[in-house]
């Protein structure tokens, strides 16, 4: 019975000897899967939760967010909370697809030789971070991450933020005109809290952290930048607010 | 008569159009290192002027001197020798980096505080050193010396196939500087910026139509499991790199590129991508190396032709599902999760499908594992196969990866995978090849047994130190004490590491050192006379096998 129904199928010695319908057949068997997989995840409504509160990257927390990427920090930290008790209890509420939407491309990492860092968002002072980047033994003594003591001394290249808030807008990031225009200055504004400029940018990134670089005396450095991301990391969300049950899948 | 002058316009054409291109590519570097605004643009400028110019200048002096190539007529072994001397470098290379990032973590002071010698960097440069530099020449050799033996034809093209491995070993170049330099798009396994990313589409493209015109051309009615396999992997790999490398760059002078997708889209698609890296380059590419050098080398046919094509056709169909247990528990719909959970625990099927038909192959041969350290190699490298794809399953079960992921089990388990499997039947294929290719008999079989048992005791010590770093830190991570609170802080579950990261490096060490035999006992064998065809016997010759 068995043997008689595979008679019936077309013979693979069809597929053995003809190389173009050999490879037209692993393209359609391989596409399969990818297809299930990855296209429902662009028109199911339910794949981002909507919830307030996330904004795109200021141009400071963008230029830093670069940092993050260049060094290579996605290796030894994730930015992925799971909803299971210890890591809930350890570093706060779970993460939502909805918190890393504007990142392309996505930190979640796949290793934490270091903490998760999808929280670390005002958990630790500034100076905190200044410290720990230069030298992590000189705050954490048993830490095994790289100092990066270069960050501070190198200033921050960022002559070509308005083309990078361009290249983002052009993949979906709503960056406005005005934003772009204003790259620049809302980058130093975020570092000179009693500027003009920093009300304008806090209109136009609501929430952003403007903390005093003492810019009169020095140029913005790559560190500023990567603390102005790292400070903004999953405060977003008010938790106190959200309703998961309403985003539930 | 007629053809034959159609054959020489053409080469002729063929000729002129590379040497056009050469030209091209070189102004193309001119430009980018004069007016590149950013100087790692400047610089992969410089390597391209290089390059290009070289590649001009020879294609030039051959067609003023109008030389045939040496080998014309027989198959073209020439490219498969430079295959061959790339594996053995970038292999040696690979895992020196990755065993000094292994020191690293076990000694934070290594990373020397500076830029371009901090984990981050040079991981991504492990990476892709062992997987595309090592992997990807090792297949790219082998795939070649393959179908021209089972398809009985030549390669296609005569600059064609030696465009596809000196411009696939350019674009590791570009990609591997460019890491070092701070050029990453954060994808793992994937992180080769815009620029590099189309040079490698092109070379890939012709690897594709050299390998499929050879595979036509062929004198063999049925085309031989091997290539299904090798075919398998190029077209996977090319749709794989396609989807998951949709970016748009800053401007054209800049080596920054934004990804079209982002948060839960990429993450999806980066470990489709992810994932089948592993599928069709780690595991569909070295099966058919399998296929080919099993069974030549234990002169056993294959086990079951039936079993080879259950198994191909289960394994690349249900391979491609596999990606979302790399995103358990994350912000990823549940949907996708529990799919590719179940997916990966059937794949358990046919890939111990292919380490069955590989392992008894060995039928009626198997007391050649005690004289052929080679074979022993191979057989070895498909035991390593069997285990770590069963391994695999078995960690894609949600409540598995709640422990294991983000711990060193997923590094052991890579590994094992990676050092044992990928690297094994590597190393059993190039001790195959060299002689082949090179018309020289293997220095020493002694040599080989001594690199057989370095590396196999390093492997031992490497994945039996991350089971237990892993599943040790997973349990820490989630202990409570009596009042409910967590017991330990993250810092100290990374110094409960400390020990293992120290076994796991020495580990590495050892697996180093037994390459570092193979260098020697390759160089040795490509300084001795050349000997006939005829002379040289595919396995261990029985004399020096008696004398062991």
């Amino acid at each position: 019975m068995s043997l008689s129904f595979a008679k019936r199928l077309p013979s693979h010695r069809f597929l053995e000897t003809h190389s173009i319908w050999l490879v037209v057949g692993i393209i359609i068997v391989v596409a399969i899967g990818g297809i299930v997989e990855i296209v429902p995840l662009f028109y199911l409504k339910n794949t981002i939760e909507r919830v307030e509160g996330v904004r795109p990257y200021s141009p400071l927390e963008l230029a830093g967010f670069n940092i993050y990427v260049r060094e290579g920090c996605y290796l030894c930290h994730s930015q992925m909370v799971r909803p299971l008790r210890d890591e809930v209890e350890r570093y706060g509420h779970y993460s939502l697809a909805a918190e890393s939407m504007y990142d392309h491309p996505f930190q979640w990492g796949s290793k934490r030789n270091g903490p998760d860092l999808a929280r670390v968002g005002g958990k630790y002072s500034d100076d905190w971070h200044f410290d720990h980047l230069r030298d992590p033994r000189s705050v954490v003594p048993a830490s095994i991450m790289p100092g990066y003591p270069f960050l501070e001394t190198t200033p921050l290249d960022y002559r070509h933020i308005a083309e990078d808030l361009t290249a983002l807008s052009r993949v979906g990031v709503p960056y406005s005109q005005d934003m772009i225009d204003h790259a620049s200055d809302d980058l130093k504004a975020q570092g000179a809290p009693d500027s003009s400029g920093a009300e304008d940018l806090q209109k136009r990134y609501p929430k952003a952290i403007v903390r005093d670089l003492k810019l009169d005396k020095r140029e913005i450095s790559e560190a500023d930048a990567l603390v102005a991301y790292l400070q903004r990391l999953g405060a977003q969300v008010d938790f106190k607010l959200y309703d998961d049950k309403a985003n539930i899948r | 008569m007629a053809s034959m002058l159609e054959r020489e316009e053409w080469k002729a054409f063929s000729d002129f159009s590379a040497l056009a291109a050469a030209g091209l590519l070189t102004l193309l570097g001119l430009v980018l290192a004069v007016a590149g605004k950013d100087a790692v643009i400047a610089f992969h400028g410089c390597i391209l002027l290089g390059a290009a110019g070289l590649a001009f200048l020879y294609i030039l002096t051959q067609l003023i001197e109008k030389k045939e190539p040496r080998d014309k007529g027989g198959y073209a072994d020439g490219v498969i020798r430079a295959g061959v001397i790339a594996t053995v470098f970038w292999g040696v290379a690979g895992f020196l980096v990755g065993d000094f990032i292994a020191w690293q973590l076990a000694y934070p002071v290594l990373n020397l505080d500076l830029p371009w010698t901090s984990f981050g960097r040079l991981r991504p440069l492990h990476t892709s050193a062992v997987i595309f530099a090592f992997g990807g020449n090792v297949l790219l050799a082998t795939s070649l010396y393959v179908v021209q033996r089972t398809c009985r034809a030549r390669l296609a093209g005569d600059l064609a196939p030696w465009f596809v491995v000196l411009g696939y070993n350019f674009f590791i170049v570009i990609a591997g500087t460019g890491y070092l330099l701070g050029v990453t798009r954060s994808h793992e396994y994937a992180e080769p910026e815009w620029y590099a990313i189309l040079w490698l589409v092109v070379v890939w493209v012709t690897y594709f139509l050299v390998y499929l015109v050879t595979v036509a051309r062929r004198k063999e009615p049925h085309i031989y499991v091997a290539n299904w396999f090798y075919l398998a992997f190029i077209v996977t790999i090319a749709v794989l790199v396609l989807g998951n490398n949709t970016e748009i760059p800053v401007s054209l002078f800049s080596p920054k590129s934004y990804p079209v997708w982002s948060g839960v889209q990429d993450a999806m698609i980066q470990w489709w991508y992810g994932h089948n890296a592993v599928g069709f380059f780690l595991t569909a590419g070295f099966l058919a190396i399998m296929y080919y050098f099993v069974p030549k080398r234990a002169e056993r046919p294959i086990y079951s032709y039936r079993l080879s094509i259950v198994h191909f056709w289960a394994l690349i169909f249900l391979y491609i599902w596999a990606g979302p247990h790399h995103l358990h528990y994350t912000a990823l719909p549940d949907w996708a999760q529990t799919l590719g959970a179940t997916f990966s625990i059937m794949l358990w099927m046919p890939s111990w499908g292919g380490m069955i038909n590989g392992l008894m192959t060995l039928s009626g041969a198997w007391d050649k594992l005690r004289t052929d350290p080679v074979l022993r190699m191979l057989v070895v490298s498909v035991a390593l196969y069997g285990m770590a794809t069963f391994e695999g399953p078995l960690m894609s079960i949600k409540s598995v990866n709640s422990l294991s992921h983000y711990t060193d089990w997923g590094i052991g388990h890579v590994h094992s995978g990676s050092l044992g499997w990928v690297a094994f039947v590597s190393f059993g294929a190039l001790y195959c090849l060299i002689p082949w290719v090179f018309q020289r008999k293997l220095y020493s079989l002694k040599l080989v047994e001594w690199h057989f048992w370095l590396a196999s005791i390093g492997i031992v010590f490497y994945i039996s130190a991350m089971w237990v770093a892993g599943i040790m830190q997973g349990l820490m991570w989630r202990a409570y004490t009596d009042q409910g609170f967590l017991e330990y802080s993250f810092v100290e579950t990374t110094q409960a590491m400390h020990p293992m990261y120290v076994i796991r490096a020495m580990g590495g060490a050892l697996f180093l050192i037994g390459a570092l035999v193979m260098i020697f006992n390759i160089y040795r064998t490509l300084s001795s006379a050349k000997v006939a065809t005829s002379e040289l016997s595919l396995v261990a010759a029985p004399k020096l096998a008696a004398a062991e």
